[in-house]
């Protein structure tokens, strides 16, 4: 049998995004041995590419803005499909967060009277994201990064965790992967076990997101029997670059429109003016005089249609393109050329100017961008408890992306970094209140360890199997075709059914080469996690048969209001793995109390 | 580099096995970047009028070329370990727009499934796909194919660290360096929070750009030439990370003497080769390196700026004190 080395901690955190950081600075404050794992280089996480800001109801810029308009803002940008409770601490204490990084030396933009400035996104009342320019999500992780360096956090990286490993009473109890630059096994036992994996974005050909998002923790929670929800609810963020082929899907921060820019398709025209729906008609602009004043001065304007919620306006950039006045490579017309002077957009917007300047040889003070939707963000994740993070399974517990609730069936634009502080901390918390109550030597159990590596290693001892390229690639087609921006009925069983023969030939692939740094074998063992959830993600979209959100079916284009009460659970219940089944069903959303429900009929 | 593109990949041209970890040497490449192609590389002017959008059309820049088919690129790509490695070539038919690291990833899928390289972002952002394009230190991430030279392109793992696999290396030495960089040190926040103006954060911002690809460090010649210096010598990244820090307007270390002392600040005879190849075009040398400098020997030798601190300007810990506000 295969060797491996094994650590002991009170606390290991798979990821070292913001997620995964806070929860480590959190369990380390609490004098517990913390361990941080991750499958890249410490402070590469894909935290770094959050470009536009954190969402905090400081109530800098406009001190009317606090957390219960920030919550109503959040539920109904989620189309109410949110976890009430998480909606609610989220607005509470993000302000706070904000202010520890501060205080861990983040350098934020400033207002003139020297306090933490705040710039306007979609789908926020109130000007709300605190930022650092266009780069905010590297000021978080390197903020987060150095804070945790100073406290001597353990970091186990470009470590990748295959498998979470389980005692006889089914509490997780460690986990298993390997050295990427040896291929060596190791073992973690740990009395708790945060996840913050992130995302899941690689299981589709166009994404914003690294190569690191193959949705580990999601799969490694489903396969240790934890329950997901809302795993139907995929992000489009619609402005993604477009052109060249080779960087499509790159993302534009809605901080271009939050700074000016407008969507016009081929004619020039501003065709977000003709998306305005039933739900936001009443604070939209409907010209673009008032739109463009709305800039200047929040009091006496309605708010520029280009920042509606991004499901509404990624869904109106795909109608513009299909109707055949797109631009010349299938996406519409980013503006802020016209409507910015260079410095200004120099300033606000530097990754963007370079970004577009050194890729696709456009210069964004001088000429407008191609954008087109792109696969962005994961709403859904492992069910959680709101105040712990816990999973439904013992000891594990789960932030940032791989937890879902949060944002319901869409998530606001900067709501994603606040919700790595808020409940990156809780999980930490969390994870570090169970791993102190646990008693007694953790066991593991060998058998477990031993069925993984001999998983991991199988690809070796097959010859002329299938290339793991291949298998990703037509993964990749079948989701972006098949379970993309707009779904239906039919295509979805189709997907399911390619599905099945992706996870056949995934259990065929072969290998070439050693274990060490072997980027082909690497993507052999993220493939399982891959096909799980994109199981999930297909499971759940023909489940619900309504669109909500981001969650947009041809075949019910309208949301029903008795599937907006429910979640849709899965969980492997029996057999686990990618190539077990993952059961699904309905249940109800948690009940929220009336003092919360009159917050969302208030103003509007 | 005038060789002819190999009708066969992969192939090997028979370069000299490596005998130590130092393939760019092995394979003759430029000990410095400023004797390579820098300008082609680096370059960062927007293309001529109406460039954006036309097809690359490789027979326009290749008149010479009787070979009228499809367009195609050749990678020749450092591979091996520690032990020793060679230049392999690999040829595909070329892309619109491509940047390296996309021929990288076509490389694995096709020709070389095993081909070690690291990647995270694919945008600049992370800084993981450092390497060296034909010598110049680079992402692969952020160089297009069509603005470098014609013929092959030599990618080639960063020099100064050890290699791990192909275009992997070892860049321990700058995770254990950031340990010793004493935390950031703020005095308690008032009550109604700390203040600071847009100007002053702008000097620390410009440094906190920083996406850690350590380019600055494998050209750095302090380190490159000599291993022996990596034991006392911090290099570029974190001289800007201790200018960061020395210019935050609320923090309260000083750690002009550490910097000075045990950083070897000194060594740095400011030949700016960071300047030039970092990728988020940080004035490594001329805002951090410089100030730097003026500062530590302003606070070793002037005794009336000394006493204009201890009289006028809030308390700063002293090196010993920072020092052991570090973990390490």
């Amino acid at each position: 049998m295969t060797d491996y080395e094994t650590h002991r901690y009170d606390v290991i955190v798979i990821g070292a995004g913001g997620a995964g950081l806070r929860a480590a600075i959190e369990a380390k404050s609490r004098g517990l041995t913390t361990a941080l794992v991750c499958k890249s280089l410490f402070g590469k996480a894909h935290t770094v590419m959050a470009e536009g800001g954190v969402a905090a109801a400081m109530g800098n810029v406009y001190p009317e803005d606090n957390w219960k308009v920030h919550f109503r803002d959040t539920m109904r940008g989620g189309k109410y499909l949110n976890n009430w409770r998480m909606a609610q601490l989220h607005a509470q204490e993000a302000p706070d967060r904000v202010y520890e990084l501060e205080a861990w030396g983040a350098l934020f933009d400033r207002t003139p009277d020297g306090r933490i400035t705040q710039r306007d996104f979609g789908g926020h009342r109130y000007a709300r994201l605190a930022h650092v320019g266009d780069r905010t999500g590297l000021e978080l992780i390197r903020t987060l990064q150095q804070k945790a360096v100073s406290m001597d956090i353990d970091v186990f990286m470009e470590c990748k965790i295959l498998r979470l490993l389980q005692d006889a009473s089914g509490a997780v109890s460690g986990a298993v992967g390997y050295w990427r630059p040896t291929g060596e096994f190791v073992v973690f036992e740990a009395n708790a076990v945060v996840l913050a994996t992130g995302s899941i974005g690689r299981s589709y050909t166009y994404t914003s997101n690294s190569w690191e998002s193959t949705g580990d923790g999601h799969a490694m929670a489903i396969w240790a029997g934890a329950d997901v929800i809302e795993m139907e609810c995929v992000q489009f963020h619609p402005t993604g670059m477009v052109w060249p082929l080779s960087v499509r899907g790159l993302l534009v921060t809605e901080g271009v429109r939050g700074d000016g820019g407008a969507l016009k398709n081929r004619d020039g025209h501003r065709f977000m003016f003709d998306y305005i729906p039933e739900m936001f008609r009443a604070e939209t602009a409907e010209t673009e005089e008032e739109a463009d004043a709305w800039y200047e001065d929040h009091a006496h304007n309605r708010r520029t249609p280009d920042l509606l919620p991004r499901d509404e306006v990624a869904r109106a950039i795909n109608a513009e393109v299909k109707a055949g006045r797109g631009s010349p490579h299938g996406g519409v017309y980013l503006d802020i050329a016209s409507r910015r002077s260079p410095e200004f957009i120099r300033r606000r917007l530097p990754s963007m100017y370079h970004q577009f300047l050194e890729l696709a040889g456009v210069d964004i003070t001088a000429e407008p961008m191609e954008v087109g939707p792109t696969c962005h963000y994961m709403m859904g994740g492992v069910r959680v408890n709101p105040e712990t993070q816990a999973a439904t399974v013992a000891g594990l517990f789960a932030a940032g992306e791989v937890a879902g609730g949060m944002h319901g069936a869409n998530r606001l634009g900067g709501n994603s970094l606040s919700d790595l502080l808020v409940f990156g901390r809780r999980a930490g918390m969390g994870a570090a209140d169970f791993a102190e109550g646990r008693s007694g030597d953790i066991q593991l159990d060998a058998a477990q360890i031993d069925a993984t590596v001999a998983d991991a290693m199988a690809p070796f001892s097959r010859e002329g199997g299938e290339n793991p390229y291949e298998v990703q690639q037509d993964l990749q087609r079948t989701m972006q075709s098949l379970v993309g921006i707009i779904r239906t009925g039919p295509e979805l069983e189709e997907a399911l059914d390619k599905l099945g023969e992706l996870r056949e030939r995934t259990a065929k692939i072969s290998v070439e080469g050693g274990r060490a740094y072997n980027p082909g074998w690497n993507l052999a063992t993220d493939l399982p996690s891959m096909l799980t959830v994109s199981t999930a993600i297909a499971q759940g979209a023909l489940a619900r048969k309504e669109s909500r959100g981001a969650h947009t079916r041809d075949d019910y284009p309208n949301p029903d209001p008795e599937l907006g009460k429910v979640n849709f659970v899965q969980h492997q219940t029996g057999e686990r793995g990618y190539a077990a089944p993952i059961q699904i069903g309905p249940e109800p959303l948690p009940e929220m109390p009336d003092e919360l429900h009159e917050l969302l009929e208030e103003g509007h | 580099m005038t060789d002819s593109i190999p009708a066969s990949t992969p192939q090997s041209t028979g370069a000299t096995p490596s005998p130590s970890p130092s393939p760019s040497a092995a394979a003759g490449m430029p000990a410095t970047p400023s004797d390579a192609t820098h300008d082609d590389v680096a370059s960062t002017a927007p293309l001529e009028d109406g460039a954006a959008g036309h097809a690359f059309d490789p027979a326009a820049d290749e008149e010479d070329e009787e070979d009228e088919e499809e367009p195609t690129v050749t990678l020749r790509v450092w591979r091996g370990d520690a032990s020793g490695g060679d230049l392999v070539d690999y040829t595909l038919p070329a892309n619109e727009g491509e940047v390296v690291l996309d021929v990288v990833h076509r490389i694995q899928a096709t020709l070389a499934p095993d081909l070690a390289c690291r990647w995270n972002c694919k945008a600049g952002k992370c800084g993981s796909c450092s390497s060296e394009i034909n010598g110049m230190p680079s992402l692969m991430c952020m160089t297009r194919v069509d603005e470098l030279p014609e013929g092959p392109i030599t990618v080639t793992p960063m020099r100064t660290f050890p290699i791990i696999r192909d275009l992997v290396t070892d860049v321990t030495f700058n995770f254990e360096v950031a340990k010793r960089v004493p935390a950031f040190a703020p005095p308690p926040r008032p009550d109604d929070g700390y203040r600071m103006q847009q100007v002053d954060v702008e000097r620390g911002q410009e440094f906190r750009k920083c996406i850690e690809c350590f380019l600055c460090q494998d050209v750095c010649h302090v380190i490159r030439d000599h291993e022996e210096n990596k034991a006392h010598y911090a290099g570029p990244r974190f001289f800007i990370r201790f200018a960061e820090l020395e210019m935050h307007p609320l923090d309260t270390n000083d750690r002009r003497e550490l910097v000075r002392q045990r950083m070897g600040l000194g060594l740095c005879n400011i030949t700016k080769c960071c300047t030039e190849v970092c990728p988020e075009h940080i004035k490594i040398t001329d805002n951090a390196i410089i100030p730097l400098k003026e500062r530590a020997v302003d606070a070793s030798y002037d005794p009336i700026a000394w006493l204009g601190r201890k009289i006028l300007r809030r308390h700063k810990r002293s090196p010993e004190e920072a020092s052991a506000a570090s973990p390490h």
